[in-house]
């Protein structure tokens, strides 16, 4: 018989093999399933690690592009893996980074077309602020109404959506742009382009904020008294009342930074590498970002390299779109592996196995 | 040789075979290799199916001369710089971008790869390495107006709209203007669903429609489910959009609209292999057969297939616009005098609706 037998704590070994286990056996099923497709299965495993990174061909374009892909994914990460920390489930980061990128961009294309210096920071002020107010919605309707904050910021992203398709079409439609929908392009306005601080590099501005807010999440969280409050509400709620967190003030704090760090993403990510305001801007990465938040146990460091990872399996997985001819779907599949095997191998961070030789009596 | 100096050498050689690695392919390799990136999966039975079969015909022709890659399903917006960009750097002599949304990244690409040529699909951006295509598929949507105008018992058209672009709206007009003109009494319900390819919102648009009493849906999105729909809720037609989707038919399939790729992608590729391709503007129409008319089914009357089909006629011989005076826009304005046709720049960069359509473009 095998049983499963409730640890009296959380592994931490396991905690810490989960996340590598479920590459391993993701790369294994997802080899059966190329194999099955009629691609080889060692080629398509390694155009999707190890091309990226060393493809003579590619590496020297793809490996700074891994930067431009992770870096809104761990930012946004970053926000929501503090509220997750407190029990605080903001599911909307995609609304509050579309808001982000609306508000950052209105607030530049205001001055069109100056070429001062404070444009591009008042543009990331506004991003943040707009994604802070996004998120406030769900926060103040928890503490006032006691609405649940995981229904309504995802609902918010459809509001936020459609914002994003009237704005494009018309506020903030490039009035040289014969009529078709979409921004200016912010890449051919030089005050307003996030561009990359060192050519060739692809840290772009948002590369940075990305690193500052992995450091300064894993200050808050081990140095700090408020984060310290953090893991008390979400660890034991009753402990942390008594030990006078306010619960309103962390739900506003929570969903506020969260939105706040995925508006200034949004803002980044329009400036930068998207280049304009678009109907179809929003691409998914609030989405993303919360299997990168759990990949990375809500851990900084751990979300720093989940971040990474997750790039570098959409940018190898176009690659192996591109040179071995794998459906699109495949690669989607192969990805959402990932997540099923981290959460199906979380089973034995909080239990373990046992064999025993009779059934239990 | 100084093991120093073969370093620098090998460095240099590594640099030269990144950074100049598509020059020397373009001049160096046997086969031409081309390139789609696509906006919907290949089996989407619409836009996408068809740009995939255009790249399928032009393998069968060329053989052994012509080697083919494409990307499906890749997002219109910053993802689309990148695939177009590795696209170009695994050595793609020609690149077709097959949507609207990836003008400004294919434009941005192509200034880095000043060898490589692109072709960008409904778009109005060139460059000397860009060049554009597109079909007229107003010329079908007057066929497809005639059609429902006749059809329609209700008197209410369903319109699945995708994006609020001219050449959606364009799409609108025309399919109005003739369905006004054999059944004065029409009207249009249009639905803007914010997507290409969304099988499921799709659905749900063609249910609504439905439900508000339209008995015919028009769509300008490329899935199959507003057919699917529609033929669950009985008595209403349909139309293909950019593919047959003839196994809809005859109910509620009674007709199509659809695209025929592969003649232009040949063209365009030999260009590239005889060394003759330059950047140009292409726009035809049924004439050049880019446009076709899919089987007029036997659930419509003869005498309406007989109208249609004449119509046509006229168009491929050019002896009858679509776009053709009177008209006035929504606002009340005037804009064609008795005769006159429509210029390409007016119908390129079309922003207003025809005056009887009562509905507001989204801003």
């Amino acid at each position: 018989m095998i049983r499963l037998e409730k640890r009296p704590q959380p592994s931490r070994l396991m905690s810490a093999l989960t996340p590598v286990l479920a590459v391993v056996l993701t790369m294994v099923v997802g080899g059966m399933l190329f194999w099955a497709l009629g691609a080889n299965p060692f080629e398509a495993i390694r155009t999707l690690f190890w091309d990226p990174l060393f493809h003579p061909q590619f590496a020297a374009y793809s490996r700074p592009q891994l930067l431009v892909k992770a870096a809104p994914l761990i930012l946004i990460a970053i926000g929501l893996s503090i509220g997750f920390r407190a029990g605080i489930w903001n599911i909307g980061a995609e609304g509050q980074y579309i808001m982000g990128a609306i508000c950052g961009a209105a607030a530049g294309l205001a001055f069109y077309p100056s070429d001062s210096v404070l444009i591009f920071p008042l543009m990331i002020l506004a991003g943040a602020l707009g994604g802070w107010a996004w998120g406030m919605i769900p926060a103040l309707l928890k503490t006032k109404l006691g609405t649940n904050e995981i229904l309504v910021s995802l609902m918010l992203v459809y509001v936020a959506e459609t914002i994003l398709g009237s704005v494009a079409t018309g506020l903030l439609r490039n009035p040289e742009g014969m009529g078709f929908p979409g921004s200016r392009n912010f890449k051919q306005w030089e005050a307003a382009h996030n561009a990359e601080i060192f050519a060739g590099t692809g840290t772009h501005w948002g590369v940075v904020a990305a690193l500052i807010a992995v450091i300064f999440a894993y200050v808050l969280l081990s140095r700090h008294m408020l984060g310290y409050q953090v893991r008390l509400t979400g660890e034991a709620p009753r402990a942390a009342r008594l030990a006078g967190v306010n619960p309103a003030r962390m739900i506003l704090f929570c969903l506020g930074l969260s939105g706040a760090l995925a508006g200034m993403a949004g803002l980044f990510e329009v400036t930068g590498p998207a280049g304009q305001v678009t109907i179809d801007f929003g691409s998914g990465y609030g989405f993303t970002a919360i299997i990168v938040a759990f990949l990375g146990r809500l851990n900084p460091i751990g979300i720093l390299l989940a971040g990474l990872l997750m790039a570098l399996t959409y940018i190898g997985g176009e690659l192996a779109q591109l040179m071995l001819g794998l459906p699109a779907a495949a690669i989607q599949l192969f990805q959402g592996m990932l997540l099923f095997f981290l959460l199906a191998m979380d089973v034995f961070t909080n239990f373990r196995i046992r064999l025993s030789q009779k059934a239990a009596a | 040789m100084k093991r120093r100096t073969l370093l620098q050498t090998g460095a240099a050689a590594l640099t030269l075979a990144t950074f100049g690695g598509t020059a020397a392919l373009a001049e160096s390799h046997g086969p031409v290799t081309a390139g789609f990136i696509f906006v919907g999966p290949i089996g989407d039975g619409g836009w996408t199916y068809e740009h995939n079969q255009g790249r399928v015909h032009a393998e069968e022709h060329f053989g052994d001369k012509l080697k083919t890659i494409y990307q499906e399903s890749v997002p219109e917006g910053a993802d689309a710089e990148r695939a177009i960009t590795q696209m170009a750097l695994s050595g793609a002599d020609i690149i077709f971008t097959t949507s609207f949304g990836y003008m400004d990244q294919t434009l941005a690409v192509a200034s880095k790869f000043p060898d490589v040529k692109f072709e960008h699909a409904t778009g109005f951006k060139k460059a000397e390495n860009v060049g554009v295509y597109s079909a007229r598929f107003y010329e079908g949507r007057a066929i497809q107006g005639t059609i429902a105008g006749r059809m329609t018992k209700s008197n209410k058209v369903g319109y699945i709209a995708s994006y609020p672009i001219p050449e959606v709206i364009r799409g609108i007009n025309s399919a109005y203007i003739h369905a006004k003109k054999v059944n004065p009494d029409v009207e249009f319900k249009i639905i803007w669903a914010y997507t290409w390819f969304d099988p499921a919102k799709e659905a749900d648009a063609a249910k609504a429609l439905i439900e508000q009493g339209c008995d015919v849906i028009l769509q300008h999105t490329d899935s199959t489910a507003p057919q699917a729909a529609a033929q669950e809720a009985g008595d209403v037609i349909t139309f293909g959009q950019a593919s047959d989707m003839a196994e809809f038919g005859p109910m509620p399939r009674v007709s199509s609209i659809i695209d025929n790729w592969g003649p232009y992608y040949i063209e365009r590729i030999q260009a590239v292999m005889d060394g003759t391709w330059e950047s140009d503007d292409t726009w035809d129409g049924i004439g050049a057969g880019m446009v076709g008319i899919g089987d007029i089914s036997s659930a419509v009357p003869e005498d309406v297939k007989a109208e249609a089909l004449a119509m046509k006629d006229q168009i491929a011989a050019g002896d009858y616009h679509p776009f053709t005076g009177p008209l006035k826009k929504a606002d009340g304005s005037d804009w064609l005098a008795e005769g006159e046709t429509a210029d390409d720049g007016t119908l390129l960069g079309m922003n207003f609706y025809v005056e009887g359509i009562d509905a507001e473009i989204p801003q």
